[in-house]
């Protein structure tokens, strides 16, 4: 205790009727590099939901304490104030609103001050570059008619302005090609910068894992974590897969 | 959260007609030929002026209250006189008079006291007198008249009006038009000479602020050949009037490839019968633009129409609507192409909130001399929750076959999803909402001026904040 960034104890949530979390344990502290594996269907993107605050999930039992307070008792933009970052799997369409503007809204928000629009958009243009992408981003709509890969690559834009404290990035990288998977690669990289930058890594392979140094791996199956160990579980999943684990549960 | 409420929810009378109570000047039932007389000797009208008040008064009597739109059984037709002719006692309206509302709404939007004094009514111009002038100055030099309209009734270009004026707007058009043909007051008058270029917008803004002014104005705009204009009437703060009703005329000519775009953002105080009429003619290879953002008024009736008479003319309409609780907004436009090879794009937005109904309402008419036009209609609808209103009601009057016409509807609701993801990057549920319905509404703003299209993101927010509070 004392130097947790992230306790969630005894969690369980549920969509409508049915429980998806099942008394979930999960630890990070500042700095670390979690990655959580598992199943289709076994409650990833949910727990990502549930940290976040999705309407569409209701906590049933369990706390989550996130920088030492009650994190279900705070709104959804409480949680991103207090430094919780989402990378979205499904990034949502807003038309009439341009990805800068809407990321220097955000940032206002946050503090007393006003971001100066003509420094956020030096700051902007910077990250872009180190991203390498294109600078007409910032101008176009947010996530308005861009491919699966752009919005991916919009989400690590998203985080590394918004500078959030821990970021959980729910399968940023499938069905990505190459050229996006290095952008997110690089935006991990450039966001580890901050070294109490810490991530919760949802993911299906090991592709963008093997740059990273990697504290712990969870393996989730039907809403609870059913091991747990250090960055060798990876390659043991990537040879025989969760039947081993799926096994357990029966 | 009360204080931000900019909404009257319900048209309480006795909220409004709280300073009739000293009142002791007593109200003869309906208009007559006397007063309609009086008004036109006050203002020195010619002969012509006076002649066509009368006509159109009798054209007034004898025409039957639109039955097809919103309710305006609300609107006391029996004392119509007391709109045309408000006693000095009640010009004479006090600040302290305003309803906390709208003076909430100036202060939010950063209107400067003394102008919201003026455009409360309740006060005279000040610095904007002298922006006026200066704009006229300018524009003088190019040529350009731009003046109030009584005056230019009597001044060089007295023939000009006489020509043109409600001609396109004919007092038998319906009985508020011929209303307005009675009683007018106010409003402007501007002539572009052919091939002037104005750079700047001309802003109607700048000049409506006498006492009780803008209920029947008269805006006559003419665009010579090959010229270009932008004129820009009204602005989003309230405007309170004592008066509920509003009964103005807009008439637009649009010469030989000459090119006008007229943009107005509407906020009348929310016990306001909006009964507003608006009529552009184009001619060969001109360009009508309107810019139409309606946010005030407890019902409005306002469907600018262009009509393209000449060959290759163009109309594009843009607007948003928003209503919210107690207001019922019937918008939309016309068009009538009358002339080959003609083209126009429709574009709205609707947004209704807290019981308010938005309707949209088009007309499109294809002429058979229209061959080769093609005609564009796109509305889309947003409802905030489940106890407001959407209607769409387009129509399209097609006479021959050589013509590409197009409509597209859709009516939709502000995604839980898309709040959930802006509140996700710290961005309050009141904000993620309010940026939704701006960025729905931005087919708009990104045509106005940018102090303008400020504004009314403002209004928005404000609006919407109203719907939380």
């Amino acid at each position: 205790m004392g130097n947790e960034l992230l306790a969630v104890r005894s969690l369980r949530a549920a969509a409508e009727d049915k429980e998806i979390l099942k008394g979930l344990d999960l630890t990070i502290a500042p700095g670390e590099i979690h990655v959580i594996m598992g199943p289709n269907g076994a409650g990833k993107s949910t727990l990502a939901a549930v940290l976040m605050g999705s309407p569409k999930y209701t906590v049933t039992d369990g706390t989550i304490l996130f920088r030492g307070k009650d994190l279900l008792e705070q709104p959804v933009s409480q949680r991103a104030k207090n430094g919780l970052f989402l990378s979205f799997q499904n990034p949502v369409e807003v038309p009439g609103i341009s990805m800068e503007n809407f990321i220097r809204s955000a940032l206002d928000q946050r503090s007393e001050d006003k971001v100066r629009p003509w420094v956020f958009h030096k700051e902007v243009q910077r990250v872009l570059k180190a991203l390498d992408m294109d600078e007409s981003y910032a101008e176009r709509d947010l996530n308005v008619g861009f491919s699966g890969g752009e919005k991916k690559k919009a989400e690590i834009l998203q985080l590394l302005l918004l500078k959030p404290t821990l970021a959980i990035l729910d399968e940023t990288d499938s069905g990505l090609d190459v050229d996006a998977v290095q952008t997110v690669s690089r935006g991990i990289e450039e966001f580890r910068k901050d070294k109490d930058a810490a991530l919760l890594i949802i993911t299906h392979n090991a592709a963008i894992l093997s740059a990273l140094h990697v504290d712990r791996v969870h393996v989730l199956v039907d809403g609870h974590i059913a091991a747990e160990g250090g960055p060798e579980l990876i390659g043991e999943i990537e040879r025989s897969g969760f039947a081993a684990y799926e096994g357990d549960q029966a | 959260m009360n204080k931000e409420k900019t909404n009257v929810a319900d048209v309480d009378r006795s909220f409004y007609d709280f300073r009739y109570a000293d009142d002791s000047w007593k109200v003869k039932s309906g208009l007559t030929p006397e007063i309609v007389a009086q008004i036109s000797e006050e203002k020195h009208d010619p002969d012509w002026m006076r002649e066509f008040r009368l006509k159109s008064l009798e054209i007034f009597e004898r025409t039957e209250m639109p039955d097809w739109g919103p309710s305006i059984e609300g609107l006391d037709m029996d004392n119509i006189v007391t709109y045309v002719r408000p006693n000095a006692e009640r010009m004479n309206t006090r600040w302290e008079d305003v309803p906390t509302d709208i003076k909430d709404t100036f202060r939010r939007l950063g209107i400067p006291q003394a102008e919201r004094e003026g455009l409360a009514g309740v006060g005279a111009q000040y610095d904007s007198e002298l922006v006026y002038h200066n704009i006229r100055k300018e524009v003088a030099e190019l040529g350009v008249v731009y003046t109030d309209i009584e005056s230019a009734l009597h001044g060089e270009y007295g023939d000009m009006i006489r020509e043109h004026f409600m001609k396109l707007v004919p007092p038998t058009d319906h009985k508020f038009a011929a209303l307005h043909g009675a009683v007018w007051s106010g409003g402007s008058f501007v002539y572009v000479p052919p091939h002037v270029k104005v750079e700047i917008p001309l802003q109607s803004y700048f000049r409506l602020n006498a006492p009780g002014a803008g209920q029947f104005e008269h805006t006559l705009i003419i665009v010579d050949e090959g010229a270009d204009l932008h004129f820009i009437e009204g602005c989003s703060a309230p405007k309170y009037n004592v008066a509920n009703l509003h009964a103005g005329c807009v008439e637009l000519f649009v010469g030989r490839n000459a090119r006008l775009r007229y943009s107005t953002i509407e906020n009348w105080s929310k016990n306001m019968y909006n009964l507003n009429t608006k009529r552009a003619k184009v001619e060969e290879g001109g360009r009508i633009e309107w810019v139409s953002g309606s946010f005030g008024s407890h019902v409005s009736y306002l469907y600018p129409m262009s009509v393209l008479d000449g060959e290759g003319a163009r109309s594009e309409f843009t607007g948003v609507t928003f209503a919210g609780a107690g207001q019922n907004l019937d918008t939309g436009c016309k068009v009538l192409h009358n002339a080959p090879n003609t083209s126009s794009y429709v574009n709205t937005r609707s947004i209704s909130k807290d019981g308010g109904a938005s309707t949209f309402r088009s007309a499109v008419v294809i002429t058979p001399r229209a061959k080769g036009s093609k005609a564009a209609v796109s509305c889309q609808s947003l409802m905030i929750d489940d106890i407001s209103r959407s209607d769409t009601i387009p129509a399209m009057d097609v006479r021959t076959s050589e013509a590409n016409v197009g409509h597209e509807a859709r009516i939709g609701r502000i995604s839980d999803d898309a709040v959930f993801y802006l509140m996700s990057r710290g961005i309050s549920e009141e904000e993620a909402r309010a940026l939704i319905v701006s960025g729905f509404a931005e087919n708009v703003s990104k045509e106005l001026p940018l102090e303008y299209a400020v504004e009314m993101n403002n209004l928005i927010r404000i609006e919407m904040k109203g719907a939380i509070g």
